[in-house]
């Protein structure tokens, strides 16, 4: 039977991976928002499996919300990255210094 | 034992995946990897009894979002050479933060909370428990307003999305609507009169 280490594990190695994304992919932006989702989707791990053993199906309701924003933030991240690749020609996150002063 | 199985097999190509998402130097097949972790993902929600969550994320993140993230690698116009290149340097600190991020976790879960030893065992099933049917009465009675909220969210991303990437061409002749519908027929017709020509 699976228990809930093993999917805990899972995600927990699942968010470490993401994370080392985020380090590794400094020079794309669109691997950095893939590695976004890849987080949203270890923590929706976690939800499935302490909804399925505690009995409790709120935590597959709140997996819903979570996918909902995640979609919006798919959509807007991207729509960003294609007005600064019009802007920069470069999706570059070292070439996004406008702000610094 | 045949679902632990085939857990850990789906966990194993999972994982896999993933790492190939983040070490892949072609965007493109980064997404394509990424699509295959969802389906991993998928499988593994089915095993854990949440049948609607499995759908919803092969329909919505395969189905909506992947395919997004593949346009958008396609159409910008990326030079992988440079993308290439400047890869390394960032290898130790990844280690280091992943792995201690890594054993931070199993040492709560296992270690401190022994694995959730209270909760090892899921509850069992009704017979004719239906994941969609008990999701679905939730949803629209206990979670019927943040239910809009999220379709609230919903219209404003895509209307934010249409918003950012909207570009104005110059020398454009778009039509004014409320101008066409104001005009009347004597700004396009001209009536002269003229005296007629005499016969020869």
């Amino acid at each position: 039977m699976i228990s809930l280490t093993h999917v805990l594990a899972l995600s927990g190695v699942l968010f470490a991976i993401a994370v080392a994304g985020v380090f590794l992919n400094r020079k794309n932006i669109i691997v950095l928002l893939m590695c976004i989702e890849l987080m949203l989707l270890a923590v929706n791990f976690n939800f499935v499996a302490f909804s399925r053993f505690r009995g409790d199906i709120s935590g597959q309701i709140f997996v819903f919300f979570i996918l909902t924003v995640a979609a919006a933030e798919a959509a807007i991240g991207l729509a960003i990255l294609v007005v600064l690749f019009r802007e920069r020609s470069s999706i570059d996150v070292e070439d996004l210094d406008t702000l610094q002063g | 034992m045949f679902p632990t199985i085939l857990f850990f097999i789906f966990a194993a190509v999972l994982i896999g995946a993933a790492l190939g998402v983040i070490l892949s130097r072609n965007p493109v097949y980064s997404a394509l990897l990424l699509v295959l972790c969802f389906f991993n993902a998928s499988v593994i929600w089915v095993l854990l009894d949440a049948e609607f969550l499995g759908i919803v994320l092969v329909l919505v993140y395969v189905g909506a979002v992947m395919v997004l993230f593949l346009f958008v690698v396609m159409m910008l116009d990326l030079n992988l050479e440079r993308l290439r290149r400047e890869f390394a340097g960032y290898w130790p600190l990844t280690v280091a933060v992943a792995g201690f991020a890594v054993f931070a976790m199993i040492n709560v879960i296992v270690v401190k909370h022994l694995g959730g030893a209270g909760l090892q065992t899921a509850p069992a099933l009704a017979a004719n428990y239906s994941n969609t049917r008990t999701l679905g009465v939730e949803l629209f009675t206990r979670y019927a307003y943040p239910s809009q909220v999220a379709a609230l969210i919903l219209l404003v991303a895509s209307v934010a999305a249409i918003v950012l990437t909207l570009r104005q061409r110059k020398g454009g002749k778009p039509q004014d609507i409320a101008q066409q519908v104001a005009v009347r027929a004597k700004d396009r017709v001209r009536i002269v009169k003229m005296a007629s020509e005499k016969k020869l």
